[in-house]
């Protein structure tokens, strides 16, 4: 995984409350076996009609917002199925930053998995951001967003952030604990399955 | 102080733990799918890691498998491939799939307990949220992501926050419990606590209202605890529990002795501390349908669509989701649910497809006809549910009142198979998800229990299934 790198561009506003991970990526695309090119599917039903021709109404699909990597959305986003796929979307479509009042518990896990820093600020501060135009940036390092008129810092955890900045290989690391899985196994009660 | 069930079996399972960080839990069960492992398996293939313990690791397919003809080859070629590839996946890595063809396959979450793989005690994995069904074994049993699902296969292990606990006490008696069901209590708790109310916290169910369910209604209220946003759901596992899981498949030969430390440990001390707490009380709720575009957007059959003002409570946001979710739905506010006329009936998923789901409903059905506008269709959650309902004469029923009669698998809960709704037609589904286009674009989903599902089948529209004379 790469070094998570300061951010800045202008931010999408998307308006909507509980986005369910089937509206970031729709069933018919969790059929693939790789983890690329999710990006096209991204909020699919949202952003095509019924010809697959890009709806002019959807905020994605305005030009404008093209080079944006920060997408900042209501309450409780990514909630519903675990499936990967809308992360891995997300992350192919171009965002790294995602800033809403809360997560959905295994859609904020995986996101740093793959990179994309998901922040969590208080209502009030969500919406002024959503009316932001102009450029933000997000300094994960200090934790710092700062916009043309302000600077709001935000929370995360130690754990999460290092491994965002280091892009470390989560895998790997636990590897290292290998005498202490070890000596759980000796002593565990829940016996094998077969 | 004492600690709550889950603090148990969580502190139980610690590898490493550090301060202000995650810690390292060991994975008891392992259970993987076809849709969520490729990518996983691909990781480890290019890391030349091999999987720590395929003893602990189960596989069927389920997702995508098809629920008609299964001596037919599958048509739709991504899902073939993605089917063959957890098969090349499996004998690769040395883990044991129960396959389209076998005896066992069906719904993980299905399979898991049928089977004796799921024991109270115990941390269950599977890259699929509603994993939170085996916590009504007494067991910490959540979904996970992709790259989780490559970590336990490597490592056995997960790096994870501990949640909060958060106590849920469910009082009282069902009045009428074969027409006010599991799932009438489950959505009445999310319809109250919100789609985020449970988020960050594992949710522990009790109650007089608990004891008295059965296994089977225990993993309908455990299964739907994701849609309350919680990571799991847990209920303290007692004498039922320990009934139902032994003689099975792979009950483990210590079974015995296992369950005498069960009862002594699995339970939350006297003294123990919730960081939240929410009571239900059920001497009079009414069979549930939900409305909107999320199981909180939920109502009693005797009421009528809500106006948006109304459902949000002053929440700017809640009422344009509300009015966006009326537009998607095509209702009214005002409309009693009762007019709501289907197109669709699907009664299936892991959240109801079990044999009781499936008596129950065939209870409403028998000597009765499908109203002859409506589709319906019943997808048993596994081969054996399956068999025990053929037994039963359960298929004839069906068929005899026009249902479609079918083979196992998630089918038209996720609609990732051939199984799907058209656009715009209207299904009373005894799944666990209504958002857009869930079981097919431009699908609109309404959740409600199997009974329901079966009486708004043979009517042609919702009706109140306690007004009915279930012999």
């Amino acid at each position: 995984m790469e070094s998570f790198k300061k951010i800045k561009t202008i931010i999408t506003p998307l308006d909507k409350v509980n986005v369910d991970t089937d509206q970031i990526v729709p069933k018919q695309f969790l059929k693939l076996v790789q983890k690329s090119g999710f990006g096209k599917f991204l909020f699919y039903n949202w952003r095509y009609d019924d010809q697959e021709h890009l709806k002019s109404d959807f905020i994605l699909n305005d030009t404008k917002y093209k080079n944006s990597k920060i997408l900042v959305v209501g309450d409780n986003f990514g909630c519903g199925s675990s499936r990967e796929h809308a992360v891995w979307a997300l992350q192919d479509y171009g965002f790294s930053v995602i800033i809403a009042p809360s997560f959905a518990d295994i859609f904020y896990s995986n996101c740093f998995k793959n990179g994309i820093l998901p922040i969590m600020l208080d209502d009030k501060t969500v919406e002024r951001l959503q009316q932001e135009t102009g450029e933000i940036e997000v300094d994960l390092e200090n934790q710092i967003i700062t916009t043309i008129s302000e600077k709001i810092s935000f929370d995360i955890d130690s754990h999460k952030k290092k491994i965002l900045l280091e892009g470390l290989d989560d895998i790997s690391q636990t590897l290292l604990y290998e005498k202490e899985i070890s000596e759980f196994e000796k002593h565990s009660k829940i016996p094998s399955v077969l | 102080m004492g600690k709550t069930l889950f603090e148990k079996i969580w502190d139980a399972h610690i590898v490493v733990e550090k301060e202000n960080s995650p810690s390292l839990i060991y994975i008891d069960r392992h259970l993987v799918h076809e849709v969520t492992s490729p990518q996983a398996f691909d990781g480890l293939r290019m890391n030349n890691r091999s999987v720590r313990r395929p003893d602990l690791t189960i596989a069927t397919m389920d997702h995508n498998v098809p629920t008609n003809n299964r001596t037919l080859p599958i048509l739709d070629q991504t899902s073939a491939v993605q089917i063959q590839t957890l098969e090349k996946n499996c004998n690769d890595f040395g883990i044991q799939l129960f396959d389209i063809n076998s005896p066992n396959q069906g719904i993980v979450h299905v399979i898991g307990p049928q089977l004796g793989i799921t024991l109270p005690g115990s941390t269950i994995v599977c890259g699929d949220s509603h994993t939170s069904t085996h916590g009504a074994f007494g067991a910490l049993a959540f979904g996970i992501g992709t790259s989780e699902v490559e970590h336990v296969l490597a490592s056995q292990t997960l790096w994870l926050e501990k949640p909060k606990p958060f106590e849920i006490n469910v009082m009282g008696k069902r009045k009428n419990p074969h027409a006010v069901t599991a799932k009438d209590i489950i959505l009445s708790i999310i319809k109250n606590i919100g789609t985020s109310g449970g988020n960050g916290t594992v949710i522990e169910y009790r109650g007089e209202g608990i004891c008295d369910l059965s296994m089977e209604q225990r993993m309908t209220i455990c299964n739907m605890s994701i849609e309350a946003g919680a990571r799991a759901g847990i209920i303290a596992p007692d004498e039922k529990t320990f009934d139902y899981l032994r003689g099975r498949k792979y009950t483990p030969k210590n079974y015995e002795s296992l369950v005498d430390y069960w009862r002594d440990n699995l339970k939350t001390d006297s003294d123990a501390k919730f960081e939240k707490n929410y009571t239900l009380h059920i001497d009079h709720i009414a069979p549930q349908v939900s409305w909107g575009t999320n199981p909180g957007m939920t109502c009693d059959v005797t009421e009528s669509i809500p106006f948006p003002e109304d459902f949000s409570k002053g929440d700017q946001n809640q009422k344009k989701g509300a009015e966006k979710a009326l537009e998607y739905m095509a209702l009214k506010p005002g409309t009693p649910i009762t007019e709501i006329k289907i197109d669709r009936v699907f009664i299936g998923s892991c959240t109801n497809a079990r044999l009781e789901d499936l008596i129950e409903a065939s209870k409403v059905v028998k000597g009765r006809k499908l109203s002859p506008h409506v589709r319906a269709m019943v997808v048993p959650g596994s081969q054996m549910v399956k068999k025990q309902a053929e037994e039963l004469g359960l298929d004839k029923i069906f068929t005899d009142a026009n249902f479609e009669w079918r083979e196992s698998g998630c089918s038209m809960c996720l609609g990732m198979n051939p199984d799907i709704l058209s656009p715009g037609e209207r299904c009373a589904s005894t799944s666990n998800r209504n958002f857009e286009g869930r079981q097919g674009t431009g699908g609109r989903t309404h959740l409600v229990s199997p009974v329901m599902a079966a009486a708004a089948a043979i009517e042609g529209h919702f009706v109140d299934v306690r007004e009915m004379d279930l012999n």
